[in-house]
């Protein structure tokens, strides 16, 4: 069956055509025809890269989504190889029973094995273990013309390092080969903290992240005045003992696009407000199973539809160190003022550990995320404010969740772009890629 | 630990049920035609935790080659919980109205050769007087219509086949499930338009499968309101059925 894929924020508005690849044998078919008849290509997981890094510039995409098979697995050692398109979801149903669990792993855990490595993600432990691309030990890397080349810190060092963060330009991945970390429990002890302003955030991350695996803050990005920068602090550690299970809590479902964003000014505010009074005062300690831990957005399957058919945009930044208390007060007095803004907006402490990728998100600093309802004053008024706010603290933003920013800041805040351009495969080209390359 | 035997096992919704049966800790005996796609069937399975996969590679159109393989079958699981008969091939009808051949061919694929396959699994049930045999036939089968009638018809051959097969060995103790699948979203489809919300994942219709093999139903359509719209149009009037374009 075949019907049109879009990105997880549905802006731009680009539907692609998935050529559904269910075989690895199906890639090099598939790409073939596609470059033949069109030029390029690009592949393309489970869709929840939010911009257009995931959209190829000829809106044909490898839909890897098929090649979700494990090849093996050495559970004395805790790695496992997998293909592709494979989720993370479906990784760790099979691993945590046996007492592995993801090294790294983001907000959501529909992406695809490959996508991770792709956008080499993050997650609430950067601070200890960097990124996904950190844990990769070798990965199948098919490109135009040429036999699959194993790709590792050893085997083909350069086109490792390209591909990791390399937003699927330097060749279809079809396999990978990851470590594990070994867990005894698949809960969660957490221990959960109000903080009253920005500069309590960076308090309570400089004392607790080194003591926890993992560490986030929500922040209630509407807040003004003294409020501003309000927010909650949660930090968590694998259980020392208790169930090993990756039973899926109960799920609700958006079952249609409404026509119109369900997240205004007035719905944002009673949320956040209610968020923010949901959690105690005081410093309180308890037991969470993982899935509401790292994905609480996932209780909502096709939660992007709240955003109506125009979609939404999110905007992630990273400020590094010195410039972060500064440039982070200096962004949420500005989006509290535009009065728009996310549910769920993200602070989070990225750790100092260097990504093996060339093109990796995170710097030693604190990364924001917000998603905004797509509107037209976005892009005029609202980023442009924002955009001179992180590159005046030499900060940049993640393409994996990028629809707007310039080439301009792309290639002054990923200066090795072009080692990645070099390396990229002729046969795979993206809006992203075009758009912030061209100069 | 049930011993599964899949005919067709590189198929999308037989190896969706596969993975079903893997978590329960199944023996397989796995048949394909590509040897390569069995393979990563296979370590997909085992990384899953199924205790022994034997794999053998078989054209099922070949009919010489059926008593090879079932005797292999036995040989490695000396008996058969569930049979799986699962593999199949969406023809092209309008090629198949063009050139008799290629209309013989595909009866033969999703036809004659699955009856051979079946009588000859027949006997091996009556003779070990258990296990169910569970056969994947299609909604399409009910009723002819003029997009894909030879494919029904192969279909309707198959599924009337197992209604009578059902009967001889309901006598021994053996079970025969059909099974009905409306639009699945597999490589077999892929490039057809289907109407979205009707279509289902393979897992979606693997989990109905291995329900209905436990369950012992006889025939299963699945997802289950095919039941429904087979009824429906099951109802439709001849001279009416014959004006739609369906």
């Amino acid at each position: 069956m075949s019907r049109a894929l879009h990105s997880w924020g549905c802006y731009p508005y680009a539907p692609q055509t998935g050529h559904v690849c269910h075989w690895q044998s199906d890639v090099a078919a598939h790409a073939g025809n596609i470059v033949r008849l069109r030029g390029s290509t690009l592949p393309y997981g489970n869709g929840r890269s939010y911009g257009d890094s995931c959209l190829a510039f000829t809106s044909q995409v490898l839909h890897m989504r098929g090649l979700d098979r494990f090849i093996q697995a050495d559970w004395v050692n805790g790695l496992v190889c997998v293909e592709a398109g494979i989720t993370l979801a479906e990784i760790f149903a099979i691993t945590l029973p046996r007492g592995w669990f993801l090294p790294v792993t983001p907000g959501t855990q529909f992406v695809t094995c490959g996508g991770a490595i792709a956008n080499d993600v993050h997650g609430k432990n950067h601070h200890r273990r960097g990124t996904f691309g950190a844990h990769v030990l070798r990965f199948g890397l098919m490109r135009h013309g040429v036999e699959t080349v194993i790709c590792s810190r050893d085997e083909h060092p350069d086109l490792f390092a390209a591909t990791i963060g390399g937003l699927g330009l330097t060749g279809v991945i079809v396999w990978a080969e990851i470590r594990l970390i070994p867990v005894r429990s698949s809960q969660i002890e957490r221990t959960v903290m109000r903080f009253g302003e920005l500069a309590e955030f960076f308090a309570l991350s400089a004392e607790r992240d080194a003591h926890h695996e993992y560490s986030v803050a929500w922040i209630d990005c509407l807040a003004k005045g003294r409020r501003r920068g309000r927010g909650v602090f949660i930090v968590g550690d694998h259980a020392q003992e208790g169930e090993l299970t990756a039973a899926v809590p109960s799920r609700w479902y958006m079952p249609a696009t409404p026509p119109f964003s369900m997240v205004n000014e007035l719905s944002l505010r009673v949320f956040n407000e209610g968020y923010w009074r949901a959690h105690p005062a005081r410093r309180t300690r308890d037991r969470i199973g993982m899935q509401p831990f790292f994905y609480p957005l996932d209780r909502i399957l096709h939660w992007n539809r709240i955003y109506g058919r125009r979609g939404f945009q999110q905007y992630q930044c990273v400020i590094p160190e010195g410039a972060a208390k500064d440039a982070l007060g200096e962004l949420l007095r500005v989006i509290a003022d535009s009065g728009q803004g996310s549910f769920l907006s993200v602070l989070k402490r990225c750790g100092e550990i260097v990504s093996p990728g060339l093109l990796s998100f995170p710097l030693p600093g604190v990364s924001l995320a917000l998603d905004f309802p797509h509107n037209a004053r976005l892009e005029l008024e609202l980023f442009p404010r924002l955009d001179a706010i992180v590159r005046a603290g030499g900060g940049r933003l993640y393409p994996a969740k990028d629809a707007h920013m310039s080439g301009k800041d792309f290639r002054c805040s990923y200066p090795r772009w072009e080692q990645l351009e070099a390396l990229r495969d002729p046969a795979l080209m993206s809006r992203f890629w075009k758009r912030v390359t061209a100069v | 630990m049930k011993r599964v035997m899949i005919v067709g096992a590189t198929s999308a919704i037989a190896a969706a049920c596969a993975r079903r049966w893997a978590a329960q800790g199944c023996e397989f005996f796995l048949v394909a035609r590509n040897a390569e796609k069995l393979e990563r069937i296979a370590h997909d399975l085992r990384v899953r935790g199924v205790g022994e996969v034997t794999l053998h590679t078989m054209d099922a159109t070949d009919l010489k080659a059926h008593p090879t393989m079932l005797k292999r079958c036995i040989d490695t699981m000396q008996r058969i919980d569930v049979a799986l008969v699962a593999y199949g091939t969406l023809p092209d009808q309008y090629a198949c109205e063009r050139d008799v051949s290629t209309a013989v061919q595909e009866f033969n694929n999703n036809g004659v050769s699955v009856i051979a396959l079946l009588s000859l699994l027949a006997n091996r049930f009556e003779a070990q007087a258990h296990g169910t045999l569970a056969v994947i036939s299609s909604v399409a089968g009910d009723r002819g219509r003029p997009s894909n009638y030879l494919y029904g018809a192969a279909k309707a051959a198959v599924s009337a086949f197992c209604e009578g097969l059902r009967g001889r060995l309901f006598r021994v103790g053996a079970h025969v499930i059909t099974i009905k699948p409306g639009f699945v979203d597999s490589p077999m489809t892929a490039g057809l338009k289907l109407p979205r919300l009707l279509v289902a994942t393979p897992d979606q219709v693997a989990r109905r499968i291995v329900s209905a093999i436990e369950r012992r139903v006889c025939t299963q359509y699945t997802p289950g309101y095919w039941a429904l719209i087979i009824l429906i149009i099951k109802s439709i009037p001849q001279p009416i059925f014959k004006r739609l374009k369906l």
